[in-house]
């Protein structure tokens, strides 16, 4: 689920963009810290294999075929942070070479995607990847990461004023459902699958298992849920609640000033209000993303 | 396939082709938010930018109908939720979605067919995007062409052996075929990234890259960024005021 | 003058316990071409990537004089070239210039220097026409001779050549065998092409099982084992 640009309101893409820079940092700097230089080449190869993936069909169903999307499989055999990596480099090439996902909604994405889903659908594996329940966590990563994806996407779709019909509504989370689980499916087929073919490829979870690290892909998961709740009974969240909390109007005056003449037609259209809170969420995130990388 | 049009593409020689990755990317980037914040008169600025776009076309020589049609390809989205619009009764803002991703995808193919792809990331990583991820985009698009080609033949020779039979009878062992020919993909995907390190260690990599050429940001580059940027918001600010 | 190359006792076991060289000794002379000839997984890849220290094993490898080991390797890298079997792994670079100059960027040159030392490789091969372009554009038998060029480009002493006649077609083998003829390092080639190294070697050595189990001229060491292709008449 590839938001393109055009879609997102200026506040969501902004603050999404301002969310998701810091954390590709973040990633990044563990991704490379993990690994030896062999990472580069391995990282990319495999990011070509995901995309090489797509072409290969799953049957699901009569008639129909589901592919692998590919984060959580790549979060139990890279670890996370280096999955997060190759997901972002997937999606920057899907966004410049292929048109798929926008530029401008490349931080959403790269959030929904590369971190949140990747976060998600390693979890289950991050808690239960050595017991014998492995497999069923491997699933239940599988199902966990789209699920996560999907739900913020439409999350951010919501808040940014796309209208979402009830019936609509219920038929796309139905959907979402069933190609987490197909997700889910596919991706312990695929471990199983290697492991008869190269017994012990599978990396185990990391030794020291930080609480950290599972407190934030809760975050990532409730965050996916709260905001589906959260759009649906606020319909024009975003725009009401800078409103509410008086961002706007500051912000207003102190744009306009300098544009006097301009001030009717430029606030008739209100997003000077709109980029003024989308750039003080944009400082609050970007914050809060600078002290969860310090910290580690 | 498409990547291998673009990326002929890319390597034109027009004025715009000889622009600095750097001056493209921000020009694009105030393109795309100065289209991305606009809510009013929406039908004459989406107009006026894409005459903008299309003179883009034009001057970098690029196949007009082909290139159209590439940009299309985020169309069926768009349509879908263009269409939940306009049963929910916004029209207006289906019509928005479709011209508004349209052109953005447009613009962004302006781009990106005028710049080859590793010329683009050097680009980015200038602006202060971190480098190793870079070149993990550059060595997947490196790889793409040749392990999709991969995939491609596990395809036809899952085909040759009957796989495309329909029916549910079949369903399980097919997914578990399936299974099977992406856990080789990946194996061998795994071998090859072992093999380009070793090709790389035996011609004495550090562990870090070095560029061999820089681009460089020009006074043409200055010239061509400001004067775009500023005719994109004077256009929009005059469409608003006017209209 | 010592020889180039000089291996004693190697032996190398992979991590699932497989016993790949098996106690192998080896010597190259300056100016001579070795052909290393045996079945597949009879350890010829293994013993090449021994040498330059990309896998190390039990037993001596000294290449130029060096020890090769873990701290020579950048050394010792300088000195022996290997071109990999699959030129798509060794072609890594977005476009050909690029990838030939990879080399001379590692030992330190200017980005203009190495572009320079890049095209000459180039031409030296006979691909300059090609630098702008991505290697996956190229053909099998221009892939080869890029990969050749980024090697000669970091200006080695001896080159390594693994099966390079894989995937060309015969008029490509011929330029191929041209191409390594005029070239005036001392060369090891695996292959199992026996007309090729009929062609270009001075002397082959036969891996059986991770050990050397003969060698003398390529011709001696093919009739030995059985590895002539003849056309079987009718008795």
């Amino acid at each position: 689920m590839h938001i393109p640009d055009g879609f997102l309101s200026t506040p969501v893409w902004a603050v999404m963009d301002a969310a998701a820079a810091p954390a590709v940092g973040y990633v990044v700097r563990k991704a490379q810290r993990g690994f030896d230089d062999a990472k580069v080449p391995l990282l990319g190869v495999m990011g070509a294999f995901v995309f090489a993936a797509q072409m290969i069909n799953f049957p699901v169903g009569v008639g129909t075929s589901g592919h692998l999307v590919g984060g959580a499989l790549l979060a139990c055999m890279l670890g996370p942070a280096a999955a997060s990596v190759v997901m972002c480099a997937i999606l920057a090439i899907q966004a410049l070479v292929f048109q798929d996902g926008g530029i401008l909604a490349l931080g959403a994405n790269v959030f929904n995607m590369a971190i949140a889903g990747v976060l998600a659908g390693y979890l289950p594996y991050h808690l239960w990847g050595r017991g014998r329940g492995r497999r069923a966590a491997i699933f239940a990563g599988g199902t966990l990461s789209l699920l996560t994806s999907a739900m913020l996407a439409l999350a951010e779709l919501m808040i940014s004023g796309v209208r979402m019909p009830g019936p609509v509504l219920g038929v796309s989370l139905a959907l979402f459902v069933v190609s987490a689980l197909v997700e889910g499916a596919i991706t312990v087929a695929v471990v199983a699958a290697l492991e008869r073919i190269q017994p012990g490829v599978l990396r185990a979870p990391s030794a020291g298992r930080s609480p950290a690290f599972a407190a934030l892909a809760l975050v990532a998961i409730l965050l996916a849920a709260g905001g589906v709740v959260f759009a649906s009974t606020a319909p024009d969240g975003i725009e009401r609640l800078a409103m509410q909390t008086g961002i706007a109007s500051h912000a207003r005056t102190l744009i306009a000033t300098p544009l006097k003449d301009y001030q009717a037609s430029w606030l008739g259209s209100g997003w000077p209000a709109q980029a003024a809170a989308g750039i003080a969420g944009l400082g609050l995130v970007y914050g809060a993303c600078l002290m969860i990388g310090r910290k580690r | 396939m498409h990547h291998v049009t673009l990326d002929q593409w890319s390597r034109g020689g027009s004025a715009l082709h000889r622009r600095d990755p750097r001056a493209k990317i921000a020009t694009l980037i105030g393109f795309l938010v100065v289209l991305g914040t606009a809510h009013r008169d929406l039908a004459w600025l989406g107009a006026a930018l894409f005459a903008i776009l299309l003179a883009g076309l034009w001057s970098a020589r690029l196949p007009l109908g082909p290139a159209l049609a590439r940009a299309g390809a985020v169309l069926p989205f768009t349509a879908v939720f263009a269409g939940i619009s306009w049963l929910a009764g916004d029209p207006a803002r289906g019509a928005a979605l479709v011209m508004k991703s349209y052109l953005s995808a447009l613009a962004v193919l302006l781009v990106v067919s005028t710049t080859p792809l590793p010329l683009l990331l050097r680009g980015m990583e200038m602006t202060g995007a971190p480098r190793f991820l870079l070149m993990v985009a550059q060595f997947l698009y490196r790889y793409l062409f040749v392990i999709s080609e991969e995939a491609q033949h596990m395809r036809k020779a899952a085909a040759a052996r009957g796989a495309t039979v329909q029916g549910m009878a079949g369903n399980s062992a097919r997914f578990k075929a399936a299974a099977g020919a992406l856990a080789v993909l990946f194996a061998r995907s795994y071998a090859r990234a072992e093999d380009i390190h070793r090709a790389m260690l035996s011609r004495g990599f550090p562990g870090y890259f070095r560029p061999l050429s820089a681009p460089q940001f020009g006074r043409a580059d200055s010239l061509f960024v400001t004067f775009l940027v500023i005719s994109l918001i004077v256009i929009r600010i005059f469409i608003e005021k006017v209209a | 003058m010592p020889p180039l190359i000089l291996v004693n006792q190697l032996r190398y076991r992979y991590d699932d316990g497989t016993v790949a060289l098996n106690g192998v000794d080896f010597r190259l002379e300056a100016g001579e071409t070795v052909a290393l000839l045996g079945e597949n997984g009879s350890g010829k890849t293994t013993f090449a990537l021994h040498l330059n220290g990309l896998l190390t094993g039990d037993g001596s490898v000294e290449v130029c004089g060096i020890a090769v080991n873990a701290r020579n390797a950048a050394i010792v890298r300088r000195k022996i070239g290997l071109v990999f079997q699959d030129s798509e792994s060794q072609l890594f670079m977005p476009t050909v210039l690029e990838d030939v100059a990879f080399g001379p960027l590692n030992q330190g040159l200017s980005p203009s220097k190495a572009a320079e030392v890049a095209l000459t490789a180039l031409e030296q091969v006979g691909m300059a026409d090609v630098a702008g372009k991505a290697p996956y554009h190229l053909s099998a038998g221009q892939k080869k001779r890029v990969a050749i060029a980024g090697i000669l480009a970091t200006n080695p002493e001896i080159l390594v050549l693994d099966e390079p006649t894989t995937f060309l077609d015969p008029p490509g083998q011929r330029a191929l065998a041209g191409l390594l003829a005029g070239l005036p390092q001392a060369k090891i080639l695996i292959t199992h092409d026996i007309p090729f190294a009929r062609a270009t070697c001075t002397r082959a050595v036969f891996f059986r099982r991770g050990m050397i189990q003969q060698e003398g001229s390529v011709e001696e060491v093919t009739a030995r084992q059985g590895w002539e292709f003849r056309p079987r008449r009718a008795e």
